[in-house]
């Protein structure tokens, strides 16, 4: 494993305005190249206008086997969903 | 002299831009699932589909020039070797990943410069084709610039490697930069592109990154010319080959 280039979690803005969204990951030496990797493997049809890349062992991650404490207990919570006003017709987009 | 009629001026110079971007574009297109890693192969494709897109463009429009109603693919596809005008170096052979990266850098060193000045061609299809295609060219550049010098400047095998394709293909590297009637009658009439301007560019450029790559640069001897004459290496007719057989097969074949 030494020998592989590290691992980088890859990033696009598909148009100005929107959030980057986590599209992948692929190898690379360092930063630059990262960049430049994850232009031709990830943008060869249109699909961004900004790149983020950041190396994997970065991210740190919650654990699969805390889910139950960390997200169970948002289930019976309805209250906390903003689904109890009424809307007048003319607004729309909410 | 030629053993084969030549084209006139501004034909021949159309078909030089063109069988460049098409004899690299499909040397490239070799790499295709034999990359070194995954990211690689992508981006030499990339690159290969840039070059073959060119190639339509220039292609199309020399055979509007010509008039005798040839279209991209039969000049592409129907014309022998000695009626290629690309230069010696995009045919050459893609050896190891060193080699392929150094013939693409010194390409593109020539390609960037040359397409800065078609911007400014009297003649508005080559400066709107030169605009369009000037775009990729700066990032092929770029990605063939950062490759020398990670690979120049790397390990002790990948400078070693990498100093063994400059020296292999550097008597190919005089051809691009140096006119003949073709590139001073194009530059006269003001089509074509001032190849003094490009060398100096040329120049400065692979010095630059030669430098920073820590490779040594290779004296100026003997220069293998004749690409843009129609006289090639060996390597052209096997890519020919490989290129043309099913249009020579079946001739006019579509999908």
């Amino acid at each position: 494993m030494k020998k592989n280039w590290p691992l980088w979690e890859v990033f696009i803005r598909s148009k100005s305005g929107l959030s980057h969204k986590h599209v992948g990951s692929l190898h690379a030496a360092d930063a630059e190249m990262a960049i430049e990797n994850a232009r031709d493997v990830y943008t060869r049809r249109n699909e961004g206008v900004s790149i983020w890349v950041v190396e994997s062992r970065h991210i740190t991650a919650s654990s699969p086997t805390d889910a139950d404490s960390l997200f169970d207990p948002a289930d019976d919570k309805v209250y906390r969903h903003p689904t109890f006003y009424d809307l007048p017709d003319e607004v729309k987009h909410i | 002299m030629d053993a084969h009629p030549g084209f006139p001026p501004a034909l021949d110079y159309l078909l030089r831009l063109g069988d460049n971007a098409l004899i690299l574009g499909q040397r490239l297109g070799e790499w295709c699932g034999h990359g070194p890693v995954l990211e690689q192969d992508i981006a030499l494709t990339n690159v290969a589909l840039d070059l073959i897109g060119q190639a339509r463009s220039w292609l199309t429009y020399a055979g509007e020039l010509e008039g005798q109603g040839r279209d991209e693919d039969q000049l592409a596809f129907q014309r022998d070797a000695w009626d290629f005008r690309n230069l010696l170096l995009v045919e050459q052979p893609n050896g190891d990943f060193a080699h392929t990266i150094a013939r693409q850098f010194f390409f593109d060193a020539f390609h960037h410069p040359l397409l800065e000045q078609l911007l400014h061609s009297t003649d508005r299809q080559v400066a709107a084709i030169a605009e369009k295609a000037i775009k990729e060219a700066t990032y092929h550049l770029r990605y063939s610039s950062e490759w020398m010098i990670r690979l120049g400047d790397g390990t002790e095998e990948s400078h070693r490697r990498m100093q063994t394709a400059v020296d292999d293909l550097w008597m190919y590297t005089g051809e691009c930069c140096t006119p003949d009637e073709v590139d001073e009658a194009a530059h006269q009439s003001g089509m074509g592109a001032s190849l003094t301007a490009v060398r100096k560019s040329w120049e400065e450029r692979v010095k630059d990154i030669l430098d920073q790559a820590t490779l040594h640069r290779p004296e100026d001897d003997w220069m293998q010319s004749g690409g843009k004459q129609g006289r090639h290496t060996e390597h052209l007719g096997y890519i020919l080959a490989d290129m043309q057989f099913l249009q020579r097969a079946y001739p006019g074949m579509e999908w």
